[in-house]
């Protein structure tokens, strides 16, 4: 079978407009993730059986495959009187889903600010919320920023699971088209290469990102690569 | 639902969790294997063998696994290399994996000190003496974690193997729900399999996160 | 209290050829844009015990460092015995070294940390072996004889088997010395190699330096602030400010009467931090 570029603008049309619905997925589902995320983790801290629940959803979260949390709120919460719009199920799949992650990232951050600083906001007197908010979150995001960054990116690539919902993002048009026209070649390598170009420009924006944080360290192996 | 459903039901989902076994065991086989080599060549002193492995690298882990898969089931045979589904699916999921795993080496082998490859260069080791006897010894233990965390991700990414009919875990309880019209049952059972089979890796990982602490002792021979 | 270390015999070395000649000639290095040596020129006779003092950001460090191929000069020549340590001869041209090149050259220097460097993942026996059997191709139970020679020397006979996060301090930087000593090195570099030990575990390593330099005709070149010892123990100081030797003599000299308006400072800043001279400053 030849490579055929009419046929590849002739789909473009379609494969854009899934890229639109994948970037709006993206876009609803990260802050989402965050959100849940940092509740999660306040959660956590607020008391030792609490914790002990949220760490077992977090770790069942983690645990198991997006592909089938998806499947649950798609297919499983109309049973319970939950009928949620594809989209929708997508992004709360995807936000849940990513929340776990982001609860970990928070506490790597958190844990991170050293408890001495802690201590030096009590001596003078600071209120819980005033640490919270000028001593330890300024403290333990700087150093998680990249993680963050790096999930967004893992999300973005994750979204053509929710052409398995039927929702018809870049991935989706791409498998739509290549069944309707028996064509796989153009449609499949296209959104390969598409997710490669946005992943390696997202990466290297990254990479900067921890320079301008001065989060990258000097050493002899690594400044060979 | 009869007796004779739940057994064929439980026989069918078990299959199908075999299928998931074989299949992350051995993408992890093929995962550790290309992370090995690619993560070795990331630190070479050759800018064209860092080059090939940042390319394989920066390829895998640029989409996900379900678009490579997806591409590779369907292009490989014009490409007149006809694979079964399954092993197409190993192949693809380990190196994808092993794309992770290779940064994963470069990070644990950046994370033991500087100032015990100086150690190393005073003493007038070369580079894989010095690799070989002091730095991947004391990246192992690092190491070890990363790779384990991989290995869940892996387990997890089988899942999409259903969507070109392999039948996998996931597959079998579709199946079972297009069947029995149950959508609880089937996905209640699976997600517990998955989570069972990943702490199960954990549980291995920490293992054998020990025995790589006893493992990193080099005896001067 | 532990008992002082056994100094002196342990294992008797032939006395080797005398070599150990250090020259710098006109050496520069930046590190990050920021010039630390300006052309520095100074020389080392063989079996000399130099000790380099100055203020932090001197580039005594720096020195040290580019003398033991861990960076490479910016400019200038380093000679060690007369021949080139960062460039080398190739039919007519004059190149930069090549690792062979630099591999040859290391055999006769030997570097001291300041946070010691030990192998973790080995035992101290281990630590002190794996070089002279990995790059002197030597027999392990030869290395291993000699090793514990070695560790005679600096007073750690019995802890051959002892891993390095049972040791103290003092204990690992002697266990250093070791190591770096069983190369048989002309020349052994020393980098502030007591400034990270606790007070009190300082005299048992200065101790062993003294005891290893009796017994062996090596250059010793010292980067330290422990002034009392580089006063006696020191054929010549150096005194270094701002990447460059702003006066240089023998210790009496320096510490008693300096003629440098730059070494009076320091010495007095010293003094006051509570350093012993031992000796009236002019």
């Amino acid at each position: 079978m030849q490579w055929s570029w009419s046929f590849v603008l002739s789909i473009l049309p379609d494969l854009l407009r899934g890229l639109v619905i994948t970037i709006e997925a993206t876009l609803l589902a990260y802050p989402l993730a965050l959100v849940l995320g940092l509740l999660l983790e306040a959660a956590r801290r607020s008391g030792p059986r609490i914790a002990r629940v949220v760490s077992g959803v977090t770790q069942f979260i983690r645990g198991t495959p997006l592909l089938i949390q998806l499947y649950v709120i798609y297919y499983i919460f109309p049973d319970v009187g939950i009928r949620l719009p594809a989209l929708a199920a997508g992004v709360l799949g995807m936000g849940v889903h990513y929340s776990a992650y982001a609860a970990e990232v928070f506490r790597a951050g958190i844990e991170s600010v050293p408890a001495g600083q802690w201590e030096a906001a009590r001596v003078v007197n600071l209120t819980k919320a005033q640490t919270w908010r000028y001593v330890v979150v300024p403290q333990a995001v700087r150093p998680v920023v990249p993680s963050f960054a790096n999930y967004l990116i893992q999300l973005f690539k994750e979204t053509p699971l929710l052409s398995s919902i039927t929702i018809l993002d870049l991935m989706g048009e791409a498998r739509a088209v290549a069944n309707f026209h028996y064509r796989y070649a153009e449609p499949m390598i296209l959104v390969g290469a598409l997710f490669l170009i946005v992943s390696l420009i997202a990466g290297a924006g990254v990479r900067l990102l921890e320079r301008r944080l001065h989060l990258t360290t000097n050493h002899s192996l690594g400044r060979s690569a | 639902m009869s007796a004779h459903s739940w057994t064929e039901y439980l026989g069918l989902m078990a299959q199908g969790g075999i299928v998931t076994v074989e299949l992350t065991l051995a993408s992890l086989a093929v995962g550790t294997a290309a992370a090995s080599i690619a993560g070795l060549a990331r630190i070479s002193n050759r800018a064209a063998v860092r080059a090939a492995s940042r390319i394989y690298i920066e390829f895998f882990r640029g989409s996900s696994a379900f678009v490579q898969l997806f591409a590779a089931y369907y292009l490989l045979p014009f490409a007149g290399i006809y694979l079964s589904a399954f092993a197409c699916a190993v192949l693809v999921l380990g190196l994808n994996i092993g794309a992770y795993g290779a940064e994963n080496v470069r990070s644990a082998v950046l994370s033991v000190r500087r100032d015990q490859y100086e150690a190393c260069t005073v003493l007038n080791l070369t580079r894989w003496q010095a690799l070989r006897r002091v730095i991947l010894p004391q990246a192992l233990p690092v190491l070890t974690p990363l790779f384990g965390n991989n290995a869940v991700e892996l387990l997890k990414a089988t899942s999409i193997v259903s969507l070109i009919t392999i039948g996998d875990l996931t597959f079998q309880a579709q199946l079972v729900r297009f069947q029995t019209g149950d959508t609880i049952g089937p996905f209640a059972v699976i997600l517990t399999v998955y989570f069972v089979l990943a702490l199960a890796i954990g549980a291995g990982t920490r293992a054998l996160t020990r025995l790589s602490r006893r493992a990193s002792v080099t005896v001067t021979r | 209290m532990t008992a002082p270390p056994t100094l002196g015999m342990g294992f008797a070395l032939a006395e080797p050829a005398r070599g150990g000649r250090v020259e710098f000639q006109a050496v520069r290095k930046a590190y990050a844009g920021r010039t630390v040596l300006d052309d520095l020129s100074f020389s080392v006779k063989a079996g000399e015990k130099l000790a380099v003092i100055g203020p932090s950001g001197s580039g005594k460090t720096t020195i040290l460092r580019l003398l033991a191929t861990l960076d490479r000069p910016d400019g200038g020549e380093i000679l060690v015995d007369g021949e080139s340590l960062w460039n080398e001869q190739r039919g007519e041209q004059r190149v930069p070294a090549s690792e062979k090149h630099l591999h040859h050259m290391r055999e006769k220097i030997g570097m001291v940390f300041q946070l010691f460097n030990l192998f973790p993942n080995m035992t101290v026996i281990d630590n002190i072996t794996l070089a002279p059997v990995l790059t002197k191709r030597m027999k392990r139970d030869e290395a291993v004889e000699r090793g514990r020679g070695f560790l005679l020397n600096v007073g750690l006979a019995d802890k051959e088997h002892a891993w390095p996060d049972t040791l103290s301090g003092g204990q690992k930087q002697r266990v250093a010395i070791a190591r770096a000593l069983a190369l048989e090195p002309q020349i052994m570099l020393f980098d502030e190699i007591t400034s990270a030990l606790d007070p009190e575990l300082v005299e048992e390593v200065l101790n062993v330096i003294q005891s290893i330099s009796r017994d062996r005709a090596m250059t010793m070149i010292l980067v330290t602030h422990e002034m009392g010892f580089a006063r006696d123990f020191a054929d010549r100081v150096i005194f270094m400010d701002g990447g460059a030797v702003v006066e240089e003599g023998p210790p009496d000299a320096i510490f008693g009467r300096p003629s440098q308006e730059r070494t009076r400072t320091f010495l007095k800043k010293i003094i006051a931090a509570g350093y012993d001279l031992s000796g009236p400053i002019a």
